[in-house]
């Protein structure tokens, strides 16, 4: 099975779960920005759920099926169409051999997770697929996808769901999706002003009452310089008066950094593994996708909450992960 | 041994140990120590493992540290008595990299420069740089950046005015009070002075980086054809 790369679109990369156990060497962990997305598009193509994903930003690319597949594509609404036709968002969807999937504007979100059935069959470099371009490990030779690549996928007989193959032969049209759909809660990412819960870092009580409110009370905005490394925020209140460097130490996905300008970078996915700048707050696991959904220029604001809240909030969302995979699962035979 | 540990969380996954406020080469080596042989335990739930100047940070997955305990209690928990079983005998000593530099030339541009700017020779520069045993504090920056300690004042230099847009893996430099060397071929302001044959960061191997917290290091001068010779076998 291979899917021939006939546009790159603007950064579209392969993305895991991550690569964890190597952070200790400085390696990155990467993997999908937004994990939740991520790990839908796999459970509704029936892998596991840290198969390589392809993550594709607001300007998706074109894509040839060189054979029939089962797809999902999840996240960010970037218009996608197969054959011109528009394509189904949080279904598994069989597309035929020679069909072409393509993107157009993006209507909600940055980022949309194209899983294919089998994965993508990339080498896994430290035990990751993660794309980490930057030391040009991981995906494809470790880098973003190029026109004329041929990204090699996993099986295309797949015996899940029968009855989309059964569908697909019996008519001329180049895709068949099921009725039924998983609530991705795509609706959140198209609001206008995001709430990020956050809990306070460990340099909160360094930074003077006005700069905490100034991270809780105002608005922010995604800049354009923002990347898979970190959400570089604008905003009319600057966050100054902390203790300006730091001895280094080891950051983390949703790391909130204030270096000397008072405007605050959340660290991402392509993060680094240490850092230097005061540690004001951190987002919450579970709201992390939201903020990996921002597109530069959308607002958000942040809300305190506790920790003990947070990991509530993450316990509940595993469960919901495996409520989702339980419910897909009923389907898998039909 | 370590000074008493203080805990603190880093968002809802990850949490901060630490052990002292200011660089110190045997506690940082001390740190080291532990986050080595706390990887070896393998702490159910802790993915990785990251030592720093005074601290060492535990990423987890808050699902799997503890049942019917809030996940956060229970990993500090965990980690407080582990840290009361260990002794500093039991704590593995760094190793002694040595790392060959092709000193000036080509392959360190600032070289003659530097020298020119503390009113040293060139052959004086070199001597004082691989005279000197470094302490890796932590790697970060980009995959096997060591944070080196133990530059002798003598050679502190500031940063370029304009950073190079392409600095060749193995570039050995001076950037303020600190030098090491660039595993990457990446964009850099400190001042090359010379470059190693030797690979930092190779994804293939394990380990995949040739230095590690708590490690000393010297870098020995060798000539362009050891270099030369030296790159072949490495490739």
């Amino acid at each position: 099975m291979s899917i021939t790369v006939l546009k790159p679109g603007m950064l579209s990369t392969l993305q895991d779960g991550g690569r964890y156990g190597f952070q200790h060497f400085g390696v990155p962990v990467s993997g999908a920005m937004d994990s939740f997305s991520h790990r839908i598009a796999n459970i509704l193509t029936d892998n596991k759920t840290d198969e390589a994903t392809l993550e594709i930003t607001l300007r998706g690319p074109r894509l040839r099926f060189e054979r029939d597949a089962l797809i999902a594509l999840c996240g960010a609404d970037l218009s996608p169409t197969i054959d011109g036709v528009s394509a189904p968002e949080g279904k598994a969807v069989r597309v035929r051999a020679g069909s072409v999937l393509d993107f157009g504007d993006s209507v909600a979100g940055c980022r949309a997770y194209l899983a294919i059935h089998g994965g993508f069959d990339v080498p896994v470099v430290m035990g990751s697929r993660s794309t980490y371009a930057s030391a040009r490990i991981g995906g494809l030779d470790g880098r973003a996808l190029r026109r004329g690549d041929v990204l090699s996928a996993g099986n295309a007989k797949s015996s899940a769901y029968p009855g989309l193959s059964w569908a697909l032969a019996a008519s001329k049209r180049s895709f068949a999706a099921p009725k039924w759909a998983v609530n991705q809660h795509i609706e959140k990412l198209g609001r206008s002003l995001q709430i990020v819960r956050i809990l306070a870092g460990r340099h909160w009580d360094a930074f003077p009452p006005a700069a905490r409110d100034a991270l809780t009370a105002h608005e922010f905005r995604i800049a354009t310089d923002s990347n898979r490394m970190g959400c570089r925020l604008e905003g009319l209140g600057v966050v100054a008066g902390g203790p300006g460097e730091i001895l280094s130490e080891a950051v983390t996905f949703g790391t909130i950094q204030i270096p000397p300008s008072g405007q605050p970078i959340v660290l991402m996915a392509d993060r680094q593994t240490v850092g230097g700048y005061p540690k004001i707050a951190e987002v919450v696991t579970v709201d992390l996708h939201l903020l990996a959904q921002l597109r530069p220029g959308d607002r958000l604001r942040f809300e305190l909450v506790s920790l003990a809240q947070a990991q509530a909030l993450w316990l509940k969302r595993e469960q919901e992960i495996i409520t989702i995979r339980e419910a897909v699962e009923k389907h898998l035979t039909e | 041994m370590l000074p008493a540990p203080r805990f603190f969380p880093m968002g809802d996954q990850a949490l901060i140990v630490e052990f002292g406020d200011r660089v110190d080469p045997t506690l940082s080596a001390e740190i080291a120590a532990v986050a080595h042989r706390l990887r070896e335990s393998r702490p159910i739930g802790v993915l990785d493992i990251v030592p720093a100047y005074t601290t060492l940070a535990l990423h987890y997955d808050p699902a799997a540290v503890g049942a019917g305990t809030p996940p956060y209690e229970a990993l500090v928990e965990t980690i407080e008595s582990w840290l009361k079983t260990q002794t500093a005998a039991m704590l593995p000593a760094g190793r002694l990299i040595e790392i060959p530099v092709c000193y000036g030339s080509a392959f360190g541009e600032d070289l003659a420069t530097l020298a020119q700017s503390h009113n040293l020779s060139v052959e004086e520069v070199i001597s004082i740089h691989s005279a000197a045993t470094y302490h890796v504090h932590l790697l970060g920056f980009v995959p096997g950046f060591a944070y080196l300690g133990g530059l002798d004042a003598r050679l502190a230099t500031p940063r370029r005015d304009m950073p190079r847009p392409h600095v060749p893996a193995g570039s050995v430099g001076i950037g303020g009070e600190q030098t090491g060397v660039y595993p990457l071929d990446t964009p850099g302001g400190w001042q090359i002075i010379g470059r190693t044959p030797l690979q930092l960061f190779k994804p293939d191997a394990m380990p995949p980086c040739l230095l590690n917290a708590g490690d000393a290091v010297r870098f020995v001068p060798i000539g362009v054809e050891e270099f030369e010779a030296r790159s072949k076998a490495a490739a």
